[in-house]
Parts: structure tokens; sequence; C-alpha cells
């Protein structure tokens, strides 16, 4: 080989930046049952999960990677009994600590103790917006009066709060009310996300689908919001995926910008990514993050360009969308490869129209609730 | 628009040296800023304290740049980060 086509071959596989997020999945025990829960399917139990003094390493060892913002998630989070020692851990690595939760299992005591430890920020999921809904969608009766509850004491505490809204077909009515509520509830943010086909929500396409109508009805509102309410609501939207023309720029690039870490210590690129069945995954229990950061297979696999097919190899909005979902590419086209299927490029894109409205018209449907651990 | 203020960066929100990237960034829910060196500047004034205007003062006399300008740039700076929710305003 010349030294031009080693410069050449080399230069394809560039240093990736360091990476500017990582998402924790300290557990996968949640009191919740959301039938959407990104988790998967094959869930982790609770002696597999990492000990404190391992987690805590992991968020020095991400700090000194170049991560300055810690995702805390699970499962749901506050079942973690270590929960204050974790975000005290992660402060002391000095990460913005972000605690992504149902609020369920949060006391005013526990609450206390987390804004002694140093929690940045607290991110709260909304399943409905009356106990019905709430109650009926997170499979937990009583659960949408002690998230009311926990949320006014997030808020008395001083926590900036974010709400977190997955809408879908059942619940995509309640949109403008929730937003109503986050102001109400003097939230910052909310996040206004329709559901993603991936995790249990994959067995739940036909009960949760929106309806084509629905998205486009979601885009508006959330437009209409963004302008009213300008200055004192951030809101962010996460659009119908499968009734859009292009794909979404699924985490802002493969093994570009975060990393995930699952109970177990599995370091992943994205949440689905287990779902690639020929990739492998490395653990921060053998190996340094920094290395599986720049030289695990599963983070050089869909790295640059390399890797793309046509339509996407010779589009311009490669650069955009990096060819979009990689998990989605294997659900429907079966090749981690291949286009996103929601690109209108893509051959099987009308394929994927189709499935929208079939599930979405899918009126007898029920839901499949996620299990425990 | 220009009329004088009080900024205030809110709970939830900090200034950090990123030493991996050796920059300082604004570290915010679900974002971070990098900030260039005007930037920095203008975030080392705020106090809670003192008025834009107050600010644009002191700035403009450490670095005998004119008052206007530092206090166009100020504004512009400030109420980004506002409608952005990463800083508030005390009358």
């Amino acid at each position: 080989m010349t030294v031009q086509t080693a410069a050449a071959k080399a230069g394809t596989l560039v240093r990736p930046n360091p990476p500017i997020a990582m998402l924790a999945e300290l557990t996968h025990r949640c009191p919740l049952s959301c039938p959407y829960c990104s988790n998967p399917l094959e869930l982790t139990k609770r002696d597999a999960e990492l000990p404190t003094e391992v987690w805590v390493d992991v968020f020095k060892q991400a700090a000194d990677l170049g991560v300055l913002q810690l995702h805390l998630s699970g499962g749901e989070p506050a079942s973690r009994r270590d929960l204050v020692d974790l975000v005290k851990g992660a402060r002391d690595a000095g990460l913005y600590t972000n605690l992504i939760t149902s609020a369920i299992g949060l006391t005013k005591r526990r609450l206390t103790e987390l804004d002694d430890a140093g929690l940045d920020h607290v991110q709260l999921s909304l399943q409905g917006t009356d106990a019905d809904m709430a109650d009926r969608i997170g499979g937990y009766r009583g659960g949408f009066a002690r998230k009311m509850q926990a949320a006014q004491w997030i808020v008395e505490a001083g926590f900036p709060l974010t709400l977190n809204a997955v809408v879908h077909r059942q619940n995509l009515h309640q949109l403008p009310r929730a937003i109503e509520m986050a102001v109400e509830m003097k939230a910052r943010r909310i996040e206004v996300a329709i559901v993603q086909f991936h995790g249990w929500a994959m067995e739940n396409r036909a009960a949760m689908m929106p309806t084509r109508e629905q998205a486009a009805e979601a885009g508006r509102i959330v437009a209409e919001a963004r302008t009213r309410l300008k200055g004192q609501l951030v809101l962010d939207y996460v659009p119908a995926d499968y009734h859009s023309d292009y794909p979404k720029r699924c985490m802002g690039g493969w093994g570009t910008t975060g990393l995930n870490v699952t109970p177990e210590g599995k370091v992943l690129p994205c949440h689905a990514a287990e779902t690639i069945p020929h990739l492998t995954f490395d653990n921060v229990r053998d190996k340094p993050l920094s290395e599986i950061w720049y030289q695990g297979a599963a983070f050089q696999a869909y790295r640059g360009e390399d890797w793309m097919q046509e339509p996407c190899r010779s589009c311009d909005r490669r650069k955009l969308d990096f060819g979009g979902c990689r998990c989605q590419a294997m659900a429907i086209a079966g090749d981690p490869a291949a286009t996103d299927p929601v690109c209108i490029k893509s051959p099987l894109h009308a394929r994927m129209e189709a499935l929208a409205n079939e599930f979405a018209s899918d009126e007898a449907a029920t839901l499949t609730y996620r299990v425990g651990p | 628009m220009n009329a004088d203020f009080i900024p205030v960066i809110p709970r939830g929100v900090r200034l950090h040296f990123d030493r991996v990237r050796d920059i300082w960034v604004l570290l915010a829910p679900e974002r971070t800023i990098n900030l260039d060196p005007i930037g920095l500047a203008i975030l080392n004034e705020v106090d809670g304290a003192r008025s834009v205007s107050e600010i644009a003062n002191d700035l403009a006399a450490r670095y005998s740049a004119p008052v206007d300008h530092i206090t166009t740039d100020m504004h512009e700076f400030l109420t980004g980060l506002m409608n952005r929710r990463i800083m508030e305003a005390r009358p």
C-alpha cells in the first residue's frame, strides 16, 4: 500500500470528537409499565446492575473523556436506593446532572437530599394530563396523583423543571393541556415527543401510531405555542417519525455526540443499538470508557460515511441526517446500513407509509405493557 | 426593546470550563453553549445586582470600547439566552 492510499484510508477513520452527553440507565426497574418504554425487551435484573462505586467511576471517566451533560435515567432512577450518592458522584466529577424521572419514589425528603447533592435539573415524564389517561398509559393506579404531588415538591425545592410528554394516538388530543400544565407548573421547558418506535413501543405500533392528521395537528399546536410562549416556555419537539418525509438526525450522528450505558454496564451508541444483531458491545467493567468510545467496534460501525449505500452515499442530505436511524433501517429494511425507510428516497418509503396508515387505523389494537425485569 | 434590566443567571444554569476542549461553556438543561470571549466577558459580569447599562459602562471603561456598541452586543446576547430560558431579567 502506498503512503497516499494509506492516508486516504486513514482519512476515512478520523478520530471522532469527544462525546458531549451520556445517558446512564441506572436500572431497568420501574413502578410504571409504559407501553412505549425505550428499554429493550430483555430487561436487566437488579442483581446484574452496576454498583455505586462503578457508576461513580464511570462518571469520572466520562468527564475526563469530555462529557458535559449526564442524564440519569432508567427504568426509574429513583428505584436506585443510592441515587443521592450517584448524583453527588456525578457533580463531584463536574457533570451537569439531569434526573429523568416519573417522580414515583421521590419524596420531599429525598428531593432535599438530591438538592444538597447538587442535582442540576429534573425532567418529569407525563403519560397523560389526567389520572384516567396517565394511570392507564403508565399502568399504575394512583401514579398521576403522586406525580402531581412530587412535581409541586420539585418546583418548591427550586429545581428547574422540564416536562416530558410522550404523545401517541391515544393521548394526542391532550397535547394542548400538557403545554398548559407545563406553564402552570412553571416548567422552563417541555419536550413533546411523538412516540418513537423502538423498544417496547415496537410492540405497540398498532395501538399507538398516530394518524397522519394527528401528526400534522401536533406540529401546528407546537408551532403556535412556541410563538405564544416565547421567553416563557421552551418547546422541544420530536415529530412523528413514520409520517415524515426525511429521517431524523438520530443521536446527532452515530458515535459523534452521545453514548448510553445500560444498567449492567454495556456501552451503546443509542438506546436501541442492541437490536442490530451483528454488533458487539463493550462493558465498562472490562474496558476504559475512552477506549470504548474511540475504538469500540459498535461505535466505529456507523461512523463517517463509508458504510453508506445508495441512495445515501451520493445524497446531499447525508451530512444533515447521516442516513437516519440505523436501528429503524434494521427493523424495517432488515439491513442496518440501508437508508432509513422513512426517507422519501428509500425504496421502502411507500411500504413505511402503508405501515403507518395500517397501524394508525387499527382501532381494535390493545396496549402491550412493559413488564418488570 | 433596549430597556434596562438586571440580568440573572437562573438556577440550573452555570458557567463551566471545559478542560477537554479548552473552552468556557454555559451549561443549561439539555443545552451546552460554547462561549466566545465576548460572551464569556459578559457572563462574568452578570452578578444579579448590576443592570445591563451598569455592566456596559464598566466593560466600556475596561476595554476602552464604545458603550453603545457594548450595550447592543449585550442586549442581543442576553435576549437570545432569555428566549431560551437560560437567562432571567429582574426589572
